[in-house]
């Protein structure tokens, strides 16, 4: 065995005991491990990246080296240490670009707390990424929504409390359907390693036998998923906690996060029902549905808000109801779009919400569209971040959301039932999606608007922020790179499915 | 429909049953702390449903006393340790619900979320 086959457990356990680490520390001190630890896993789950396109197949690691099925597993293939990558990359960024607000909401005494938060939630995203178990799985789904809801409500105030604890309602419903479902699969097959619990639904599917419980169990940890994810009719609490707690909470919120859930999903389907019973179930149409209304409902929502973040926030619900939709179609090629859109999203959705903070920032802290007029000539670093995610959302050519839309286009082409509502959906989302981030851009830019920021008749001082700068740089960067040189990472994201057999 | 399968698992049933009444009153009750307890019902009946799958009639619990080690003497030992694992589970989750609760209780002295939420709306922060 190479030793390179230790770092996807390696970077669990650091970030593991990073955190605890960091209740010792004082809040300085506390965020150059947890950057440290980010950059560190980051470069490992590099070289295991590295590693795997070089051997050409995936890597299964015996936790104690009991074999299975016995023992608890972690199995590393390209799809795998290619998302623990990004998820790191992401990750680093909203933290570096969240660095001023971070220091100014959160008291000077719970500073560590946030990190230890951060670090548990990183341990958990790399488990659920890596696992091979399925009730392992959901123990790290409950430790990531409770550092989830703990990120939420560390900028104390009666909006975030409230927030968070509607978040851990939802959250709890949906973990108490992902248990029940998975302890339905565990009383159908006998096992809880997910390649053995496959051979068994394989042999059940072909033999006919407990169609119902297997569909039921299917059904309940999908909508579980869904139901934490934000899927549309469930997003109640997604607003309040994207709009009101701390920058970076938000952007991790939104862009890592649900996209650990939907990756969970994804290795369900794959990993643990087999594609091919999957696509013979009537669980995809729902999702398929849900997801179509999700494109419309969460936009049309976002068009009625009167504030930046919560329009944003809005949006991702819009978003997320793409990936279900690419879902629901069916295909391998619907799941390739799916997967792209997670990149596309998790790039683009936590530049939105870094930029829309240089752009509060600099309109006197304000969020209300009335008080923006002309922001992105007061600061023009966030101002282009800005339009660069909202062409990117709409899906102009050359950034990674025109990649997505296209993705999903192809993959509706030629559906017999679902070509027609995918490509109605798509253009009609595309529309609503243009209406309200044209109109946010076009106001930053009103011409005539002074270059300085006027606030009850006070002049206001932009603070320069190095830290977000650095960030938003790397975020454009990054959507110009999943846009321009999409090809890659789509044959990625294939030859990694394709392992995930 | 096959009655006859329902009364003879009928504890599987009572499980579900009782898992239905936590979810509605975990998503239903406006009352934070009813809310809670359908949380509690709601776990505890997946542990039951759990607990009654690895439970072979006639069999003892899986801990070596007499010298007997035969597998076919004792119960399914997996689902036990489920169990136990999804208890801290939900333990940690309730203990976090409800010092939510206290946190909300202090500022907005009312239990009821919808109420609270009119009041976020009417602050306008």
């Amino acid at each position: 065995m190479d030793f390179i086959q230790n770092f996807p457990f390696m970077s669990i356990i650091l970030s593991l005991f990073s955190g605890p680490l960091s209740s010792i520390l004082n809040g300085k001190w506390a965020k150059r491990v947890n950057m440290a630890v980010i950059t560190v896993i980051g470069l490992m789950s590099g070289s295991v990246l590295a590693y795997v396109l070089g051997t050409g197949q995936g890597f299964v690691y015996r936790m104690g080296h009991f074999s299975a099925p016995w023992g608890n597993e972690i199995r590393v293939g390209v799809l795998e240490a290619f998302m623990a990558l990004f998820f790191c990359v992401i990750m680093l960024l909203c933290m570096l670009g969240g660095v001023a607000e971070r220091e100014k909401e959160i008291e000077v005494s719970k500073q560590n707390l946030y990190y230890i938060m951060v670090n548990l939630l990183l341990c958990s995203l790399l488990a659920l990424i890596y696992t091979n178990d399925l009730f392992t799985a959901y123990v790290f789904v409950e430790i990531n929504t409770i550092s989830a809801c703990g990120l939420i409500m560390i900028k104390q105030n009666g909006r975030t409390i409230e927030a968070a604890t509607r978040y851990m309602i939802m959250s709890l419903l949906g973990s108490g359907l992902l248990l029940l479902g998975i302890c339905f699969l565990y009383d159908l097959t006998g096992h809880l390693l997910m390649s053995n619990i496959k051979e068994q639904v394989q042999m059940l599917a072909a033999t006919g036998q407990y169609h119902i419980p297997l569909v039921v169990s299917l059904g309940l940890m999908s909508v579980g998923l869904a139901i934490k994810s934000a899927l549309y009719p469930f997003h109640a609490w997604l607003p309040d906690a994207y709009g009101y707690s701390t920058l970076s909470s938000a952007a991790i919120l939104s862009s890592l996060v649900s996209k650990g859930y939907i990756f969970l999903l994804v290795k369900i389907f794959y990993r643990v029902i087999g594609f091919n019973v999957i696509c013979e179930s009537k669980v995809i149409h729902v999702l398929f549905v849900f997801g179509i209304l999700g494109m419309i409902m969460g936009s049309v929502s976002a068009i009625q808000e009167r504030d930046i973040r919560r329009m944003i926030a809005y949006s991702s619900v819009a978003q997320i109801g793409y990936i279900y939709m690419g879902f629901g179609l069916g295909t391998e090629i619907g799941v390739v779009a799916s997967i792209y859109h997670i990149l596309s999203h998790a790039a683009t959705k936590s530049l939105l919400f870094v930029a829309a903070s240089g752009i509060t920032d600099a309109s006197g802290g304000s969020r209300q569209f009335r008080d923006l007029t002309g922001a992105g000539f007061r600061n023009k670093l966030a101002g282009i971040a800005f339009t660069v995610g909202s062409l990117s959302m709409v899906g102009m050519p050359m950034f990674s959301g025109f990649i997505s839309k296209l993705l999903f286009g192809q993959a509706a082409m030629g559906h017999t039932h679902k070509m027609l509502p995918t490509l109605i959906a798509l253009a009609v989302s595309t529309v609503l999606n243009a209406i309200y981030f044209m109109k946010t851009v076009i106001r930053l830019y009103a011409p005539g608007s002074g270059e300085e920021a006027m606030v009850e008749g006070r002049v206001i001082h932009i603070k320069e922020q190095p830290a977000k700068s650095v960030a938003l740089v790397f975020f454009i960067l990054l959507n110009l790179i999943l846009g321009l040189n999409s090809e890659p990472v789509i044959r990625l994201i294939e030859s990694g499915l394709q392992m995930f057999d | 429909m096959n009655f006859a399968n329902l009364l003879n698992n009928y504890a599987e049933a009572v499980a579900m049953i009782l898992f239905g009444i936590g979810f509605s009153n975990l998503l239903l009750q406006k009352n934070l702390m009813k809310k809670i307890i359908g949380l509690n019902i709601m776990d505890t009946a997946t542990y039951l449903f759990l607990a009654l799958k690895g439970y072979i009639e006639g069999r003892k619990a899986p801990v070596v006393v007499d010298g007997i080690q035969s597998v076919e003497a004792y119960v399914n030992p997996i689902p036990s340790g489920l169990v136990l694992t999804g208890i801290v589970v939900s333990v940690s989750v309730t203990a976090l619900m409800l010092s939510l609760t206290i946190r909300l209780y202090r500022r907005y002295h009312t239990l009821d979320l919808d109420e609270i939420s009119t009041r976020l709306k009417k602050e306008g922060k």
